[in-house]
């Protein structure tokens, strides 16, 4: 079996399953957010009526909460969900409930890893399509809706389609000013915004070896934006010691048999990847940068679950260091950890001095919700994840996907930049 | 099961666009629906009607997990999506929540189906049959366990342990 056939298996307290195989399978652990949150509770709602009981969760110690795509609330219904959300983790016995303006808190995903909500081998179901990040850390992780998030927090399982496995073998290190987001841009160009879709995405190989766990997770956030049910990767050393550094201990690495199977296996030449970008409208319509449109930018977006990590911030002061922007910019680390990080390592004096709005960890550009949206006709290059239509607000916006090293070029220049042409 | 078709010939409807995500903080199903696809067609909610169906290519769904996807389109009245291929957590959730019956088509059918025919889909014997147009059509079948949960009323109502 691969990795994830053996942690279906264990979920499903079977010896082996094999794809297309439907299981009900237990859960570790399982995510919701201020969007999914009011959602499940107004299923329990809904269930209450019908008569079934909603009482007790199956284990709440297994559930985390988040709050990240509607804060800071800029309207009444946003700050009521907050308070729904925070009554029922009171009533419910929730522990693990990350508030915005109380210490830690950020992005759902970001979170995931950075308090180590997640652990290699766990079967991690969550309320928001990029639960598939997590899968980085050797997990099981796929997103789920309302409906079955409360089946989950009522049951402690639930019912999947065993996936087949795509395997991707990535050979060599990302050369110099290319990331992992220009890697799976170029993938998802290649396989189609369906390519995986029902599947799983397995990335493997020398170029796996020689990546951080954060480009890691860009790989893995990224899967979703190609249909696929979840991303992995097998966990090695460098995930133990990333966990570890956060508080976690008790490791149970589950990797692939060696005859494990896959229905299809891809090579992609890392090493010789070149700055990506992905054009409006779809993550699938991708082009190097040095064959970018020549538009005028408007805005400059470093965010979000799958662009403001620390690494991700990182890559962006080293461009921004010592220059000016010329466009609109905002940085919003994706989690209060990180933001600290970047204060004592004077990424944000960098930022500030070039000009860049620092903003509080949120998704709410990125969804086009709140806290600088898109107006008509306006350009944005993002280091966030989908650019569909009206995406980060007005219909007839545009986004353009980046990393944050192109978007940080880009902000410089005010144009689609490849960071290696920037003076 | 009988209704008129709403076409949109095109792939990859995206949830962004079936319910913008400005309105991921409304919970109220009623006014959602008055939101159903308004990153497309704005025209949508005074057009539609109780017991319609949507005719759709390939990868509906897409995109955001938000189940106020099918909830927007469910409480405008639409029974079924009929596509070529479905995003997975569109398609889950429209089972699992008993909102809307999502269902996979041929390319026969979606060539043959004009926007406003009036369809009979009958899912007991996966036949699609087009009253406007005197032809019919198979539908792919719903697999076991998506056949059970839309049998039960929803994933709620499913008890595996019967099976």
């Amino acid at each position: 079996m691969n990795i994830v056939e053996k942690i279906l298996a264990r979920g499903a307290g079977k010896s082996s399953v094999s794809p297309d195989d439907v299981v009900f399978a237990k859960v570790d652990k399982v995510m919701m957010h201020d969007v999914s949150g009011p959602g499940v509770i107004k299923v329990f709602d809904k269930l209450k009526k019908q008569g079934i009981s909603v009482d007790k969760l199956w284990d709440a110690s297994k559930v985390w909460v988040a709050e990240d795509h509607f804060v800071p609330s800029a309207e009444k219904a946003s700050a009521e969900n907050i308070v729904k959300l925070s009554n029922f983790t009171k009533n419910y016995g929730i522990e693990k409930h990350f508030k915005y303006g109380m210490g830690q808190y950020g992005i759902c995903h970001t979170i995931s890893h950075e308090e180590a909500m997640v652990m290699p081998g766990d079967v991690y179901v969550g309320g928001d399509s990029h639960t598939n990040t997590t899968g980085a850390l050797g997990a099981f992780a796929c997103g789920l809706g309302h409906t079955d998030i409360a089946y989950v927090l009522l049951n402690g399982q639930i019912w999947f389609k065993v996936p087949e496995t795509y395997y991707f073998k990535l050979n060599g290190k990302l050369p110099d000013h290319v990331m992992a987001k220009d890697l799976i841009l170029k993938i998802i160009g290649e396989i189609g915004n369906d390519g995986g879709a029902y599947r799983t995405m397995q990335f493997g190989g020398s170029g796996i070896d020689e990546m951080s766990v954060e480009s890691r997770l860009t790989l893995c956030n990224m899967t979703t934006e190609a249909g696929a049910k979840n991303g992995i990767v097998e966990p090695d050393q460098k995930v133990v010691d990333y966990l570890t550094q956060r508080g976690a201990t008790n490791f149970n690495l589950v990797k692939g048999d060696e005859d494990a199977e896959y229905s299809k296996v891809f090579e992609f030449e890392s090493s010789e990847m070149e700055p990506t970008i992905a054009k409006p409208f779809s993550p699938d319509n991708t082009c190097i940068v040095r064959e970018a449109p020549s538009v005028e930018l408007d805005k400059s977006y470093i965010g979000s679950c799958t662009g403001a990590k620390y690494e991700d911030l990182e890559a962006a002061a080293k461009i921004l260091k010592g220059r000016k922007v010329k466009i609109r910019t905002e940085v919003l680390p994706a989690a209060i950890s990180i933001y600290q990080r970047a204060m004592e390592n004077g990424l944000l004096k960098i930022f500030l001095d070039a000009g860049v709005t620092v903003g509080p960890p949120t998704c709410g550009a990125c969804c086009g919700a709140h806290m600088g949206v898109l107006a008509k006709d306006e350009i944005c290059i993002s280091t966030t994840n989908r650019n569909f239509p009206g995406r980060m607000g007005h219909v007839e916006s545009q986004t353009y996907l980046s990393s944050p090293l192109v978007a940080a070029a880009s902000a410089v220049t005010g144009k689609i930049t490849d960071p290696r042409d920037l003076e | 099961m009988k209704g008129n078709v709403i076409k949109y010939d095109r792939d990859n409807i995206d949830t962004d666009v079936i319910i913008p995500g400005q309105y991921l903080k409304v919970h109220d199903y009623a006014e959602l629906a008055t939101h159903a696809m308004e990153g497309l067609d704005p025209d949508f909610h005074s057009k539609v009607k109780e017991g319609d169906f949507i005719l759709s290519g390939k990868n509906f769904g897409s995109g955001s997990s938000r189940e106020h996807a099918p909830i927007a389109l469910s409480h405008s009245g639409i029974k079924a999506v009929l596509a070529l291929s479905f995003a997975r957590i569109f398609y889950r959730n429209s089972v699992d929540g008993a909102f809307l019956l999502p269902i996979e088509i041929g390319q026969d059918a979606y060539d043959g189906i004009s926007d406003g025919d009036e369809l009979d889909i009958d899912i007991s014997t996966n036949e699609i049959q087009n009253i406007t147009k005197n032809q019919t059509y198979k539908m792919k079948p719903f697999s076991e366990i998506i056949g059970k949960i839309i049998a039960a009323g929803g994933l709620f109502k499913y008890k595996p342990d019967q099976d």
